[in-house]
């Protein structure tokens, strides 16, 4: 059984696992663009 | 979740929001700016995705500072109205998660500064966090009135890492607009402590009119914005920068010594009365962003 006091914390756990795969999503996507610049690549 | 946090059932895992509150988001748009500025008045020109990085990594080693200040000032922010509901003294987070997202985020900054522009521009990133952290949070600004001073260099860095992001060297024009913001900031924060006095006395800070007096720290107001404005017009009269910069520079930069001359002038004692600092540190804010604005504007122009 879980008390009110446990769903909160489950449900900040849960946003904050939603940011930090937003953000870790975000830098993958940022050190591909790096990568692309940083080769010289004209595409 | 960290042990201290598991071992007290009642704290919850902080918020988000309270982690982005630790960077003083509001504080670092003019870091950013003044970055993006020295990015762009470099000779050289990064691919978007490479200046990008270089201010987002700017922005990120402002957050590291902002963090790990209120990880350290945690105990005086908590008698300061203007800090005390900030994350840590309000009781939202523990210390730890504070320092560690601090370090973390610092740590990262600079490793993705030197990845994706160059390893130059890195170090001065580490540095001016290092400068900022150690230097004139950890050292100075409990210790002397003059902590404003020399911790103004913390702040006057962003020019200097976005021109060497760019060129992967130093010049005269980055090291000028150093010296525009280093020598801005005294009259800039002591404006303001002026009419914010009781809390930095109430909280022990040795700032200028706490130590001082209003008197003294009216004169400096006035003595310092002078090199300031001479260091604002530099740029035009080495022919660094146009005649736009330069008429602009002279009109903004008289308008500051006039406002900091009726500081000078003013008795004022109460905050309430104290219309002088509040137009000075506004106009202030306005000052560098117009100064760093119209320079890109006068580069692109030119």
């Amino acid at each position: 059984m879980t008390t009110p006091e446990d769903e909160i914390i489950r449900s900040r756990q849960r946003e904050r696992a939603r940011v930090t795969a937003l953000l870790l999503g975000a830098f993958v996507v940022l050190l591909f663009f790096i990568t692309i610049a940083k080769t010289g690549i004209n595409w | 979740m960290s042990t201290l946090e598991m071992s007290n059932p009642a704290a919850l895992p902080a918020d988000w929001r309270d982690f982005l509150a630790l960077t003083k988001p509001r504080v670092m748009y003019l870091v950013v700016f003044t970055g993006l500025c020295g990015l762009l008045v470099a000779p050289v020109q990064l691919p978007f995705v490479l200046g990008f990085s270089a201010i987002l990594c700017i922005a990120l080693g402002a957050g590291a500072c902002g963090a790990l200040n209120q990880w350290y000032e945690a105990d005086i922010d908590a008698k300061m109205r203007r800090t005390a509901s900030r994350p840590l003294p309000a009781g939202r987070m523990v210390p730890e998660s504070a320092l560690h997202f601090g370090v973390g985020l610092g740590f990262f900054s600079v490793l993705l500064m030197g990845l994706a522009t160059n390893w130059f521009a890195a170090i001065l990133l580490a540095a001016s966090i290092l400068f900022y952290v150690l230097i004139y949070t950890v050292w100075l600004k409990p210790r002397t009135a003059q902590n404003i001073v020399i911790g103004g260099a913390a702040g006057a860095f962003p020019p200097l890492i976005g021109w060497v992001a760019a060129t992967g060297h130093m010049s005269v024009l980055p090291l000028l607009l150093f010296a525009v913001i280093f020598l801005w900031t005294p009259p800039h924060f002591w404006a303001l402590s002026l009419f914010v006095r009781s809390d930095y006395a109430a909280a022990g800070i040795p700032m200028l009119p706490v130590v001082a007096g209003f008197e003294s720290t009216r004169r400096q107001v006035l003595l310092y914005s002078l090199p300031m404005a001479a260091s604002a017009l530099a740029p035009w009269a080495l022919g660094l920068a146009g005649v736009l910069y330069g008429a602009s520079a002279t009109v903004l930069s008289f308008v500051f010594l006039v406002l900091a001359a009726r500081v000078a002038a003013s008795g004022a004692t109460e905050p309430k009365d104290m219309t002088a600092e509040k137009h000075l540190f506004a106009y202030s804010v306005f000052y560098l962003f117009a100064l760093f604005a119209v320079l890109v504007a006068d580069h692109f122009l030119a």
